[in-house]
């Protein structure tokens, strides 16, 4: 089957990369980063990690050189507040407004509803965290606050895509490459249910405070909250060890029974992506480095460009598989000490 | 002051059951003593033990025995196949309907239908709260990580005529995904599930390789393979002016469960001892540390 040239969509798909400090921002807008998102320094974001994120000066020297280059700046506020913390959360929403930052991406009915009232002007994307997975859900945030796009949750077929595409009143995003949440974003307690800390809440999955790792005589082990997550043969590649990733025993069979580690990759949909009408593509990892960014943002953008040509001669190139094969395995490989020496 | 005594309500079945049991277990529960019963498929659209109209059968004989009867719909929404099962909910007129997802808010609300917030429904401040009792939120399910401490401020901002609902017992739903952790098992593509989700009626327990029960695999859901417990916490969650104290079925010695938490209300039972009864017939054990400020799996308070 030929894809036609000419498809329905009028610009080339909007890359949108992840930035957890000002390095990483620059270096996605220098390789081609349409847009940059980032979060900030607490529990208002769901990349709420030691040492992450942009504090007032950082965020505006984002913006300022992100602006300069025509490019734009979204922030995650995709948190829930609960009552305890409520002011944060609105002084977050007013510096993204004072900011001039292009988009907040929330997902609480409260933030989103501060946000439409206070900051009339300012644009709002509903976050991955917000669940919404198909278009009854889109419309209720788009007539209630006006939101301009969604960011799918990574748990649609390619036609559940579409069909959301073909009905929802707003422009969507989806999940191109990163690390992969099987469970419905905004849904998954797993995390608090082991550790006292979800995203939802604190902004953290598996928070690095809750793991152990311990080099034993049947090998390395991975604790969460002292729940033996993996046992690893010397050899056998260390992830790191988020809760759904283990090796679990169910009915005396030890497999991965949640999800095996891998990521996500979407490469070879482009084209695909492209002719259903999706707005923008995602890369996770504001927690990676600015290397990771660096060579995500070269490869994803040399790939919607030559999608954006000729969507019918479009193939991932090999070359384009190994390098995101190289920060993928290095997701697999050093993660865990990525996250002790990521400064 | 004397505290208005919380309803006891019955959850929806979380598992696939086959019809018979279903109809078994409900006419049991017909001469049990919960006020309200939640009704319906709410974790996956391929489960087939009763259509919408049977189970809208089964909603008017369960209210012609004097249950309240509320509508459960379905937390994960993909299809439109499940859209169109939604919308024929969402416009029964007769019973009230528990939204699982904003999809399901979006349709009431515009029905001006007045709903329950269920647990799907992410509800984690009073403002939340405020903003859905405006669009017709009778009640509020709490969302099963939260603390008493943040209900107690929930509580304090709670809107006007909106009343609060605790999961109490059972098995904690704890994640949904595109994925059948049931199929996956039996190394069955979902498409072709086989319906094995009805050989486990409580789900499929899944331990660490230390032999430590901590997950129950129920389809495309994941829940907890302790079970919450908050009988112990029935004076504090009476102080804290919960209306409704949700019970979660369980394939085997539901009415034990109903008939403690009923016999606690009426001051018969002392609710330590009930719990302690409960407790000593699960097989992974009990849980309160969600209800602790604590991670959930923890049992906190210390019943011996």
């Amino acid at each position: 089957m030929a894809v036609s040239t000419s498809s329905s969509t009028s610009k080339p798909l909007e890359l949108v990369c992840p930035a957890g400090n000002l390095p990483s921002l620059k270096t996605a807008v220098d390789h081609g980063a349409d847009s940059v998102y980032i979060g900030f320094r607490d529990d208002t974001n769901a990349r709420h990690f030691p040492g992450l994120n942009f504090d007032a000066k950082t965020a505006a020297q984002g913006v300022q050189y992100a602006h300069a280059r025509n490019r734009r700046v979204f922030v995650a506020l995709n948190t829930f507040p609960q009552p305890a913390g409520w002011e944060r959360w609105q002084r977050a929403v007013d510096q993204a407004a004072e900011l001039g930052v292009d988009a907040v991406i929330a997902a609480d009915i409260s933030v989103l509803d501060y946000a439409r009232r206070r900051h009339p002007n300012l644009p709002l994307h509903l976050s991955v965290q917000g669940s919404a997975t198909n278009y009854e859900s889109i419309r209720f945030y788009h007539e209630h606050f006006g939101i301009r796009r969604v960011v799918l949750p990574r748990v649609l077929s390619l036609p559940q895509v579409k069909h959301v595409v073909e009905n929802s009143p707003v422009d969507l995003e989806v999940f191109g490459f990163g690390g992969l949440c099987i469970m419905v974003e905004g849904r998954c307690l797993l995390s608090s249910y082991v550790t006292g800390e979800s995203p939802n809440m604190c902004g953290v999955c598996s928070p690095a405070k809750a793991v152990r790792w311990e080099e034993t005589s049947q090998g390395l082990e991975t604790r969460l909250g002292g729940l033996l997550l993996d046992r690893r043969a010397p050899g056998e590649p260390a992830g790191y060890p988020t809760l759904c990733k283990g090796r679990f025993e169910v009915a005396d069979q030890t497999y991965y029974a949640i999800e095996e580690p891998t990521s996500l990759n979407t490469l070879e949909l482009l084209p695909e992506l492209q002719q259903i009408g999706i707005a923008a593509i995602k890369i996770e990892g504001r927690q990676r480095s600015p290397a990771y960014v660096t060579q995500v943002t070269k490869v994803w953008r040399a790939a919607i460009d030559a999608c954006w040509r000729n969507p019918a001669a479009y193939a991932p190139k090999p070359e384009w598989q190994r390098e995101l094969g190289k920060v993928s395995e290095g997701h697999q490989t050093t993660l865990g000490a990525y996250h002790r020496t990521w400064q | 002051m004397t505290e208005r005594q919380p309803k006891l309500a019955l959850g929806p079945v979380l598992y696939y059951w086959p019809q018979e049991k279903l109809l078994d277990f409900y006419e049991r529960m017909i001469s049990a003593p919960v006020d309200i019963i939640y009704l319906g498929e709410t974790v996956c659209s391929k489960r087939r033990a009763f259509n919408a109209d049977e189970w809208l059968e089964l909603a008017e004989r369960l209210s012609a025995a004097g249950k309240e009867v509320v509508l459960s719909t379905m937390a994960l929404l993909e299809a439109e196949s499940e859209l169109l099962t939604l919308r024929r909910l969402c416009e029964n007129d007769r019973f009230t309907v528990e939204a699982n997802d904003m999809g399901a808010v979006r349709l009431l609300s515009e029905r001006k239908a007045p709903f329950v917030l269920g647990t799907g429904i992410n509800v984690y401040s009073d403002q939340t709260l405020r903003f859905l009792a405006g669009l017709g939120a009778k009640r509020w399910v709490m969302p099963v990580e939260l603390s008493r401490q943040t209900l107690a401020s929930i509580q304090a901002g709670r809107p006007e005529g909106v009343e609060t609902e605790v999961f109490v017992y059972g098995r904690l739903p704890l994640a949904y995904s595109a994925r059948c952790f049931t199929a996956r098992h039996h190394n069955l593509p979902k498409d072709d599930c086989q319906y094995r989700c009805l050989d486990y009626p409580e789900g499929l327990t899944l331990s660490t390789r230390e032999g430590q029960a901590f997950l129950a695999l129920n389809g495309i859901q994941t829940q907890s393979a302790q079970t919450c417990n908050l009988l112990p916490e029935l004076a504090e969650l009476q102080e804290l002016n919960v209306d409704v104290l949700r019970l979660s079925p369980q394939p085997e010695g539901m009415e034990t469960v109903v008939e403690a938490f009923a016999a606690c209300l009426r001051g018969e039972r002392d609710p330590v001892e009930a719990a302690r009864a409960l407790n000593a017939a699960l097989p992974y054990g009990a849980c309160d540390g969600y209800w602790q400020g604590q991670p959930g799996l923890r049992q906190v308070v210390n019943l011996a």
